[in-house]
Parts: C-alpha cells; structure tokens; sequence
C-alpha cells in the first residue's frame, strides 16, 4: 500500500454531459491495466467511486457547467486537485448543451415541462474554464485514449502534454485520404477542425464535422463561403458550425452570421 | 541512420542556478571516445533531448578548449527546458551536435571587438567573451555592451566585474527597466553605443538578441562607419532536425541551423527587420 | 533514349511478372476514394479504366471516357512523395532504465525494392527535387536515402494534362526526359517502351517486345505534342524571385489571407514540399519512447514556434513563406524553382487558390509600381 501512496491520485468527475468522455478511461483496454499500475484511481463518477473532496494529484473533468450546483461543485474540485484536467467538447467548450444559449431558454423551459419550477439552471451554459482554472484541456466529442496516455505520460514526467493545435486536413493528408470537399463537394469542417480525432470521417469517406472544436487560426467565414459554393443552404451551413462547439467564438461568429441570412 | 540524427547519452556534471528562471548545465557524453572526439566553434549550439518529451536547441558557452564538460545556458520556457532545470548532477539525457557555423573568431585575431547583446542570458555571446578572455593577447580591444529589459534579469554579475578589470577591455550595461541602486545607465543598450571605446569603423562586432535590437544596432554601427560584412549576428528559429531538413528553421532562403545560426550582417540585412519572416 | 519496341496492351502483365521476379513489389494507379492514387497492384485489370480526371481550382471529379486506354488522365494527389519521404516515421527511439540511464536506437527504414507504374514527368521532376534536399552532401537523410535507392520509376508520358496542370510552364513535362528506368508512350493497343540503365536494360529484354511501326512513332510524337498545347495555365513570364523578394509587403498577401484557411493542404499535395516536425511519443510504459516524425506545413503554427512565441502568427506571413519559399527562396537552396507544375495545389486546395493567378497579380503589381 505504502508504494500505492506515492502514485499520483486520480479523480473523474461529472457535470453535463453524456459520460461518453469518461468511456473514453474504459475504452483505453490492456493501456488502461498499464495506467491503473501508474496511477491510483480514487474517484471515478461512472464506475460509482465517490469522494469530491478527496486531494488528488489530477482531477478530469467532464461536463459543462449548468447549474449553481455545479459551479460551487468545481470550485471544490480545483481546490483539492493539482492539475485540473477538462475532458470532451462540453467541459472544454460547453458541449451541445451550450446551444441553449442562442435560444430563449426561459420559453422553453415553460412550454416543454409540467412543473418549471423544478428546473433550475444557470441562465448560461459554459466550460470550466469560465469558473475556474484549467490547467489543459483535452478536445472532442467524445475524446480519445491517444489523448489520455499522453496526458498521463507527460505528466508523469512533470510536464503538461503537447497541445494539439493543427487543423484536421494535416492528419488526414498524412494517413492519404483524397480530400471529400474536393473529391465530392462534401462541406468538410477539416480545414477549421483540431486534428486528434486520426481523421476518422474522412477515412470512410465522409466530412468531418468538427467534433474536435476549432484548431488554431481558422478561417471560418472563408470555409462558410465555400460551404455555400458547393449548394449548401444558409440554414445547413449555420448548423454547421452552431453544433458542438456553438460557444466557441471561432465558429459562433460564422455561425450566427449565416443563420442570421437564412 | 546518419550519426547526427540520433542523439548520444550524456551526463550532467554540474549545475548552476544562474537567476531565477536561468541555469546553467555541464555535460559529458557517457561514451569516453565520444568525449575525446567532441569539438565545436563558440555560437554552435546542441539539441538536448529529454527522454519522453523531446528536443530543444542550446548554444554552447563554455571554451572550446576548456574542461572536460561543455556547458550550456538556458531559460526556462518550454516543455523541454522545464525538465532540463529539474536535473541534477548525475541525471542523465540525450545529446545531439554540435551542429551549424559559429563566430568567425579565428579570422580575427589582432582586431577591436565588439560585442553587443540584448536580452536574456544571451548565451552565445558569452561564448564569444569567454572565448577572447582565455586567448587576451590574440585580440585588441574589446568593448561589451550588454542590455536587459529589467534590472533584475541580469545575470553573472560576477562575470562582469571581472571582466570589468581586464585590460583593454570596456563593459556597458543597460536595464530598461531598473530597481533602485543599478549602478549603470537606464534606457536601451543602443543608447550605449556612443560611449564605446574603440574604433567602429575598423572593430568587428558581433550580435546577439532580439532581431529589431540586432537590426537597430547594425543601422547605428553603420552610421558611425562600420562595416556591414565586418558584424555579424547570432539568429534564432525553431530548429528541429538541426541538419537542414525540416525546413522549420528557414530564415528567407538560409536555414538557420546549417548556414546559421552566426550570419554575415551583409547577408542578412535586409530580411532582419521584416515582421513574419 | 531510345524506342525499344513495342508491348502489346494484352501482354502488359507480363511487366508485372517480371518485377515480381526480380524481387519488386510493384505500385501504380488505382481509383480510390473517388480519385486515381497510388496503390499496391498486382495487374494491370487495377488501373483506372474508361475513366479520366476533372480537375479545377478546389474541385477533381472522375468522369467516364469512351477511351479505353489506361492513363487517359493527368494526376491525382499524391506524387512519389510518399513513398520516399514517409507522412509518419519513427527516427528513433529511446529506453531508461531504472538507474536513470537512456539508450538510443534507430531501425534502419526499411522498404523492399518498389517498382512504381505511371510516373509522370512532374512526378520525376519533383523526385529529383527532394533528392536535391534530403540527399545533401551536408547531411543525408538516411530513411530517404535507403527508400530511394529501392525505387524502379516505370514512367507514362502524361497525354491528358488537365485544367490545372502547368509543368510546360516550368519546364518539368509534360514529356519524361529524366531519370525513369522504363519510360512509356501509351497507343490505342498498347505502349512504346524506352529504357534507361541497367534495371530498365534488365527488364526489357525479358519483355519479348514488338517492332514499332512509324506511323506509331508519329502519333507519339503527336501525342506529346498536343499534351503540351493543352495547357491553360502559365506562369508570368519575368523574375519571379525578383518579384516575390520585392514584393514582401504587397497588399496581396492580406487579400490571399481572407480566403485562405491555412489547412496545409496545398503542402501536402505539393510534391516537392519536404517540411517535418518531430516530437517524441512515450509508451503507457513509462520506460520507452519513440521519437516520431511527420510531415509539417509552413501553415502550422508549429512550424515557425520558438520559446513562446509565433513567429508566422497570422496567414498572410504563412502564406507568403510557402510562395516565396517555393518560387524564389528555393532558387538560393537548389538552383532552380521548387515547383514542377503538377497543379496540385490548386485542385486540392479546397477554396481553390491557385498560384498561378497569384504569382500574375504580383507580377501585375510589381511592373506597375
């Protein structure tokens, strides 16, 4: 045990989400026997180990922020935690559920339940690092194992991972997929897109759409005016770029610009 | 595999905390005949290489003749040189080098130097003055003129009041910024230059730091008459492959690690102040 | 060099046959992914057939012919690039033990002999190019240089430029004229065949090939001819390394910058583009590392990164690096300009930008100031 105490301390944590992040620890197979020797895991929402006061070396996060609740919760969790690690487009970027944002919420609200009064929610939806401080943040929807042995490695080596900032199209070139916008038409979101994903849609032919939020210096309104180009509608390029990561300024901006036209 | 594409071990020897964010790194190859072999020009640098996380390049500033172990500067700033300030004598990494062309000081022997830097630790030109203090009588007079954002960022005090007293030999010093009691003049070390005592128009000089500081002392240099393909500077790009091949370190047509990273002014001049290049 | 005979269309297996013999694995064009890209081939029953490529700023698109030959198209995306300058690779890698110590170790790139079928004169153009860069006397790249000596170049003569294409502008093509080990001219029944060193020798004289015909020889002639007259694009006739190195603040980088997306897309099509990163990958072992390389792009921030700052931070300074390096930089490094022609940077650009208008606005803009 006395050997077990000096592995860093981990802890998964739960806000608004779908808990298709927290998979991602399942997912990881043999890799995941090799991190539980590395690491200890002392709080993991989806497998039912519960202590959110608990100090630990590295909290992971997943999930926005919706509610008072869950602002006052995070709080908490930066205190205990060394590193705090946001996981998946929601804790990163507010996720989906961020799309109420555009919408008047209150409205809805009424006319969708029978009781309202029971809901109680932040006016808005928003990513970790509005509330607190991040120290790294992983991308996607859902992420990946890659993403996560990298992480633990570096820091087990004290150091943050390499931040993953290139957009898709480089990935994708380097596994040789001709590119779907040029071959077909397809409104691919690679070029605006953070690569890490290992260009998964181009792959089977399809486009990609975004899940790993915006890489650095997009140039979105420009890929906007090309979606339009090869017949999408204003409304269908609108969606393109509010989905998952309508919160995030490099793709809100065209977004709202397009749906504005439709 | 060519040999300078795959790194060698080495072993920290010892370690200095030159200031808060800088210290300096001994290092000897764990391969005795390596050691022997070892030889480089002062302005070439190594790439350092920390196991799991990668490379980073280093000027080397200690004598190319000096002691069994060669020294390296650096600031803490990157992944890399975050693992490279938590090592201890004894620790081990991985060396790759020595790679690129340095100061041309064997063709100048017998004349005035200057030296004027900017910025930071600044390293490789230490390597020029370390040079000339251990071969004195080679060389005529040598003027240094050294500037720092803040006060505090300099470092090896010690070595400038040493060099302070050595014969035919001038060291100006510049903060932008200073904290009360600095002793030397407040402002930008270009402001210095007018105090220089040596003979511009026939002195080589040789710069380090920032590219706008290196572009505005070359313009005054060459209005008190120097010479533009008697300066030259030290560069700075991202250097990955170290041999010319990645093409990361591209400064116009040049690359920085091979045909750099000391440059002819003359050569150099007109790209040195363009934004993005 | 000259005609050897002629290789009826029936009889081309026997070409696979022979590589097989000799040890080569052999590549040609294949439809992939709705483009015609290199791949493994074991007949030639997996070349394009009836089929030709479209190709325009931002967009390629096979189309059915009536033309049954089998190279009846211009390029797809890939050039021989790949091949000899992997997208990915491991360069070397690294144990510590528990005491701290760390050794090194490389595997040696290791790719068995490769003949590649249907290489086009700007393929050959831009081959020759990056030998320029990573076989310099200075320092080899020795992954390169160990995959390029497995190479055996089966050339086509390029008789269907396409809309993009301008190697006639460069001087690259489109007729093969260089380094190739079996060089072919595509008929109605099947090719003339050229051979150039001991491979090229080897190889034909086990090929049992035909006499040619004269009126054969004319049509090739002919073929070859008109293949350069198709050519739309050009590029300005004057100094383009003047006009870039002047032209450094032009207004027009801005413009380029508002509808390029600084994907890297170009980079990775060009064939003649050899810019990499390298970065070190631990294994969930904690005791092993991999340091890893992988084609970069002077349109990645990465790429012009040190100690914390960007020095090519907005698209405008990207974009100028890759024209500037490409068009006159390159002059400086190896003699002559790094493009070939080949119009891949224009088809496989997915908002279309094209060079070739680019280099004609600066030229336009220099001439007028």
């Amino acid at each position: 045990m006395s050997e077990q105490h000096q592995q860093p301390r981990v802890a998964v944590h739960k806000f608004s989400s779908c808990d298709g992040c927290q998979l991602a620890f399942l997912n990881l197979g043999e890799d995941l026997l090799a991190l539980t020797e590395r690491l200890d895991i002392v709080f993991f929402a989806e497998a039912g180990m519960m202590n959110e006061s608990a100090e630990v070396d590295i909290a992971f996060v997943e999930g926005s922020i919706s509610t008072a609740k869950d602002a006052q919760r995070i709080r908490n969790i930066r205190e205990h935690s060394r590193y705090l690690i946001t996981i998946g487009a929601c804790a990163t970027a507010g996720g989906l559920q961020a799309l109420r944002n555009l919408a008047k919420s209150d409205d809805w609200v009424q006319a969708i339940y029978t009781n309202p009064e029971h809901i109680d929610t932040l006016d808005k939806v928003s990513p970790v690092r509005e509330h607190v401080h991040v120290d790294f943040e992983l991308w996607g929807c859902p992420i990946n194992k890659n993403q996560l042995i990298a992480l633990v490695n570096s820091l087990s080596l004290g150091v943050l991972p390499f931040e993953e900032t290139d957009k898709l199209c480089m990935q994708c070139k380097r596994q040789q997929h001709a590119c779907v916008m040029v071959t077909k038409g397809s409104p691919c979101m690679g070029p605006l897109t953070r690569s890490g994903c290992g260009a998964l849609c181009p792959a089977f032919g399809r486009d990609c759409y975004g899940c790993y939020g915006p890489a650095e210096n997009t140039n979105a309104s420009a890929l906007g005016q090309r979606f339009d180009g090869v017949g999408l509608l204003s409304t269908q390029i609108s969606n393109r770029y509010l989905s998952i990561y309508s919160n995030e300024q490099a793709f809100a901006c065209t977004g709202q610009g397009w749906n504005e036209e439709s | 595999m060519h040999d300078s594409q795959i790194p060698h071990e080495a072993v920290v020897i010892s370690r200095t905390q030159e200031s808060r964010s800088i210290f300096s790194i001994g290092l000897q190859f764990t391969d005795e005949e390596l050691n022997k072999q070892y030889r480089f020009q002062p302005g070439q640098f190594n790439m350092l290489y920390v196991f799991g996380i990668g490379e980073v390049p280093i000027s080397i500033v200690s004598d190319p003749q000096g002691s069994d172990e060669f020294i390296h500067t650096i600031r803490t700033v990157g992944r890399v040189t975050q693992i490279l300030e938590q090592l201890q004598p004894g620790d081990r990494l991985g060396i790759r080098g020595p790679f690129g062309r340095g100061w041309p000081l064997q063709t100048l022997q017998h004349r005035d130097i200057l030296v004027v830097t900017g910025g930071l630790g600044c390293a490789p030109s230490v390597s020029i003055i370390n040079y000339i203090m251990l071969r004195r009588e080679q060389f005529g007079r040598l003027a240094i003129v050294q500037g720092v954002k803040h006060s505090e960022d300099l470092i090896w005090h010690d070595h400038y009041q040493q060099w302070m007293q050595q014969p035919d030999t001038q060291v100006l010093l510049a903060a932008d910024v200073a904290t009360h009691g600095w002793p030397w003049h407040i402002g930008l070390v270009t402001e210095l230059l007018p105090q220089v005592e040596l003979d511009i128009s026939q002195a080589a000089t040789m710069l380090c730091g920032p590219e706008m500081m290196m572009h505005a002392t070359a313009q005054m240099l060459l209005e008190s008459k120097a010479k533009a393909d008697q300066i030259w500077l030290s560069m700075e790009r991202n250097m990955q492959c170290a041999v010319g091949l990645c093409g990361h370190c591209q400064f116009g047509p040049d690359f920085v690690c091979r045909d750099g990273p000391v440059f002819n002014y003359a050569d150099v001049q007109h790209r040195l102040s363009r934004r993005g290049l | 060099m000259s005609f050897r005979g002629f290789l009826p269309r029936e009889r081309f297996d026997t070409l696979f046959s022979i590589l097989h013999k000799i040890g080569a694995q052999c590549i040609g064009p294949t439809v992939k992914e709705g483009a015609i890209t290199y791949a493994h081939l074991s007949s030639s029953a997996q070349f394009p057939h009836k089929v030709t490529d479209q190709q325009e700023p931002g967009s390629y698109r096979l189309t059915p012919t009536t033309d049954a030959r089998w190279f009846a198209w211009a390029n797809g995306p890939q050039a021989l690039k790949p091949l000899v300058f992997a997208p990915e690779e491991i360069l070397w890698r690294s144990e510590r033990n528990a005491t701290g110590t760390i050794a090194f170790t490389t595997d040696a790139a290791q790719m068995p002999l490769t003949a590649v079928i249907g290489v086009r004169a700007c393929d050959l153009a831009a081959l020759a190019l990056q030998d320029q860069h990573f076989l310099h006397p200075q320092g080899q790249d020795a992954s390169y240089a160990s995959r390029r000596r497995q190479l055996i170049l089966i050339a086509v003569n390029c008789t269907h430029p396409s809309a993009s294409c301008f190697c006639h502008a460069t001087g690259d093509g489109p007729e093969v004229d260089q380094d190739y080990d079996l060089l072919l001219d595509e008929l109605d029944h099947g090719f003339a065949v050229r051979c150039s060193g001991a491979t090229g020798e080897q190889i034909v004289q086990q090929l049992s090939l035909e006499p040619l015909q004269p009126s054969q020889l004319n049509e090739i002639d002919n073929a070859n001819r008109h293949a350069a007259e198709q050519q739309t694009r050009h590029l300005p006739a004057t100094d383009l390394e003047q006009v870039l190195n002047t032209l450094q603040e032009s207004g027009r980088w801005q413009d380029i910058a508002e509808r390029c997306l600084s994907c890297g897309n170009c980079t990775s099509v060009c064939p003649s583009c050899f810019c990499h990163s390298q970065h070190d990958v631990p294994a969930a072992d904690g005791i092993t590392s991999t340091h890893v390389r992988q084609w970069d792009s002077c349109f990645t921030q990465g790429h012009s990164y040190i100690h914390g700052l960007v020095i090519r931070n907005e698209t405008r300074f990207r974009y100028r690096q890759w024209l500037t390096h490409k068009f006159a930089g390159w002059i400086r490094q190896y003699g002559r300009s790094g493009c070939v022609g080949c119009g891949r940077c224009i088809t496989w650009c997915p908002v279309g930008i094209d060079v070739t208008e680019e280099l004609q606005g600066l030229t336009e803009e220099y001439n007028n100031a």
